[in-house]
């Protein structure tokens, strides 16, 4: 039993020498790729970037897989879009992480949302019976170009902290960022004025924010409820709202499947549309800006096709 | 404030257990056919004395009355946002809302003690339930058909229900409770505090848990993909809820650019269903190394392999050793994430069990794979066969098959039909179904 104990204590500390070697430029982790957008274009060659997600996986349901354990275990600053967005996933990552700078509540650990422009904030008593419903508020807030602005003003305010010797460089390259989205912005307003108060279907919940910054008007979604897959009488439904309203626009995330939407386009003679909620979502939305240039042109090249309103 | 509810609310207890008290006697009274002088002389001096009791009471009653009276007039005169007067036994959370701070009790200024505002210690405020745990029940209903001799199930049951409690304790540990309450009593199934942030990136953790021995020992019941657990688990482990004991838990994770590696150590009191501790130091010990790496974005290896060490039933002389090898197979495309996946899983274990008349050595495994074929379905299949760590002679061997639908993230519905060939010559052939139920928080499981 000694022996056993002896040699278990030797291992770990055996175990203990071969740590991560530290390097100069801050190491970020984000939980997805609209923040490692942001995040490289305020760090710039300052800091190394990486997202755990794909743009093209559905958020919700990332697989917390041990190989993610690795990157948090060098992770300097750890940026989340919150909202419970992560709940089913980040937490134990974070946990198993051994990581002190990115635990919950630590220096690098930033919850993008907390000056973010959050919808659909539930009021009143909320129960599952609504399906998966976020109690925070809906976290796919990042597809408005304000709240860019403000996740970019967040990070360069954690990342001056944790590197105050490039804080002049963070604050010059994140006004750089807002400027430049903000030109985009009027742009990309400008491309969707003619349309303002466009009806449109979605598969979930995923653009409010889109929707609020572009003037759409989301009529109805694919699932009856966030997380639970269609039902027959609700696809029913929601086609019987697209005749009388005439909507012929579909908007579908990558990760979705297309079965439903198909067939209530061919029913409707509307147009799926599959649009990247996230950068990455697509091989041409490789950024943030790339993002609603995608996002926008998808949606303009279906109005003219469609004819929708 | 605070001390005096205290005193009010503990003579009003006083004062309700001496009432409880004097009412046997004054029933019995009348009972007894008759009363000898002794009896009637004793209860009379019994009687004086709660008299005296209580006019005592009704002494302290009046002047912490008063006191009371003017600690108000003084706390409205400060103008605080005090509560409403407190009733006899008033509830305690009552007197600390106004926030973080409480007025020092009136008899306490001046006498050297402390002054003005005092620092409210732990979570006694209004707003406490802000950070009460994340709290789950989950409902596992299990019903059983056919004919089993050997291992027989209830028909229909409600096997368990697990709830959970997890909160960040500090800013350096976090803990987890899940407690069992089953037709055979509330069971504590795991308590523990996790340390993440120690130096040299040791997770330890402490309290009661499942050991870290292969994969379905460290499960949970409601993330088993079947309704019951392999027979290797009931042959080499002991029991279906396997190695689950009270002890220090310490892994680490050892880096390197290849895989991910992670060598955990653990020792138990060596008490559970499998060890039995003879003396203070018959502990058990179990060690685990296991690697992982991503073949492709969609699809990953998981390999470990476990040892358990400790004294098993026969007498403190005799040990039991278990070595176990695990191998998981997962496949899930990004893309249709929620749509299709596939995990192929086994675990092989041999166990050497020290009996009189020499070590006996037994073999066990299982081998099943899960694949999802739709949002809410699942299809399954097991294969089992497993020595007996008693007597290696007598092998069990069982097929399954499983179906599974997912209502929701929240609910499961599975069947599992399983045809066991057991030692004794007994073929059961059973079906199995499972309602598994959750309400509440539930903290994401690690993978």
């Amino acid at each position: 039993m000694k022996r056993f104990i002896i040699g278990a204590v030797a291992a770990l500390l055996v175990l203990t020498v071969g740590t991560s070697s530290a390097n100069g430029a801050l190491n970020v982790i984000t939980a997805t790729e609209d923040l490692a957008s942001i995040a490289r274009e305020v760090g710039g060659d300052k800091i190394k970037v990486e997202s755990l997600a794909r743009g093209y996986q559905d958020p919700h349901f990332v697989e917390a897989k041990p190989s993610f354990v690795l990157k948090l275990n060098h992770a300097d600053v750890l940026i989340v879009i919150g909202r419970d967005l992560e709940i089913g996933w980040l937490p134990p990552l974070i946990t198993q992480s051994r990581n002190a700078k990115i635990q919950q509540g630590a220096d690098g650990y930033l919850d993008a949302s907390l000056k973010a422009k959050i919808l659909e904030l539930p009021t009143g008593q909320i129960t599952r019976a609504m399906g998966d419903v976020h109690p925070l508020g809906n976290p796919h807030y990042w597809l408005d170009p304000e709240n860019g602005r403000r996740i970019a003003q967040e990070i360069r305010d954690k990342l001056s902290q944790l590197d105050g010797a490039n804080a002049p460089t963070y604050t010059q390259r994140e006004a750089d960022f807002e400027r430049r989205l903000t030109d985009a912005e009027k742009r990309w307003t400008a491309q969707m004025a003619p349309y303002k108060g466009l009806k449109v279907v979605t598969y979930h919940r995923s653009w409010p924010n889109f929707a609020d910054a572009f003037g759409l008007d989301v009529i109805a979604y694919i699932e009856p409820k966030p997380g639970i897959p269609p039902t027959p009488q609700h696809t029913l439904d929601v086609i019987n709202a697209m005749k009388a309203q005439n909507v012929k626009i579909i908007m579908v995330e990558p990760y979705f499947d297309l079965k439903t939407p198909n067939s209530i386009a061919s029913q409707t003679g509307g147009k799926v549309l599959v649009m990247p909620p996230s950068v990455g979502g697509l091989p041409s939305a490789s950024d943030y800006f790339k993002l609603f240039d995608t996002d926008i042109g998808m949606l303009i090249a279906a109005i003219k096709e469609t004819g929708a309103k | 404030m605070f001390r005096l509810c205290h005193i009010v609310r503990g003579l009003f207890i006083a004062a309700l257990a001496l009432m409880w008290t004097a009412r046997p006697s004054a029933a019995q009274t009348p009972a007894a056919a008759a009363p000898s002088a002794q009896q009637t002389q004793a209860a009379a001096d019994l009687r004086a004395e709660l008299d005296r009791l209580r006019s005592e009471f009704e002494t302290v009653r009046d002047s912490y009355g008063a006191r009371l009276a003017a600690l108000e007039a003084k706390l409205a005169a400060l103008n605080q946002p005090a509560g409403p007067p407190p009733p006899e036994a008033a509830p305690v959370a009552q007197a600390p809302a106004a926030g973080t701070q409480v007025q020092v009790p009136s008899g306490a200024a001046g006498a050297g003690g402390p002054e003005g505002q005092l620092p409210v210690y732990g979570n006694v405020s209004a707003l406490s339930k802000i950070f009460n745990p994340d709290m789950a029940v989950i409902g596992n209903f299990i019903g059983a058909a056919g004919r089993n001799t050997v291992a027989p199930m209830p028909a229909l049951r409600l096997n368990e229900a697990e709830m959970s409690f997890q909160a960040i304790v500090d800013p350096y540990a976090r803990a987890d409770f899940f407690l069992a309450a089953s037709p055979d009593g509330l069971e504590i199934e795991e308590g523990f505090i996790t340390f993440p942030t120690l130096p040299g990136g040791v997770l330890l953790k402490v309290g009661k848990m499942k050991a870290q021995f292969g994969k379905v020992n460290t499960m949970h019941s409601h993330v088993l993909p079947w309704v019951d657990t392999p027979l290797v688990m009931t042959n080499l482990l002991g029991s279906d809820e396997g190695l689950n004991d009270s002890g220090l838990s310490a892994s680490k994770l050892i880096l390197n650019p290849w895989v991910f590696l992670e060598a955990t150590g653990e020792v138990y009191q060596g008490d559970d269903s499998l060890f039995k501790s003879h003396k203070r130091g018959n502990l058990g010990y179990v060690g685990r190394l296991r690697g992982y790496r991503d073949i492709t974005e969609s699809t990953n290896l998981d390999l470990g392999t476990s040892i358990a060490y400790g004294h098993n039933d026969v007498g403190p002389d005799f040990t039991t050793r278990v070595y176990g090898i695990d191998a998981t197979l997962r496949y899930r495309p990004l893309r249709r994430a929620i749509y299709r996946r596939f995990i192929g899983r086994t675990e092989l274990m041999w166990s050497r069990r020290g009996q009189e008349g020499g070590d006996s050595d037994a073999f066990g495994m299982y081998a099943s794979g899960e694949y999802q074929f739709a949002q809410r379905w699942f299809a399954g299949v097991r294969y089992d066969a497993s020595e007996r760590a008693a007597d290696a002679a007598l092998k069990d061997k069982a097929g399954s098959l499983l179906l599974t639908y997912w209502p929701s993230e929240f609910s499961q519905i599975r069947a599992q039909y399983r045809r066991t060939a057991y030692a004794e010559g007994h073929t059961a052939n059973e079906v199995l179904f499972q309602f598994l139920f959750s309400i509440g928080a539930h903290g994401a499981h690690v993978f």
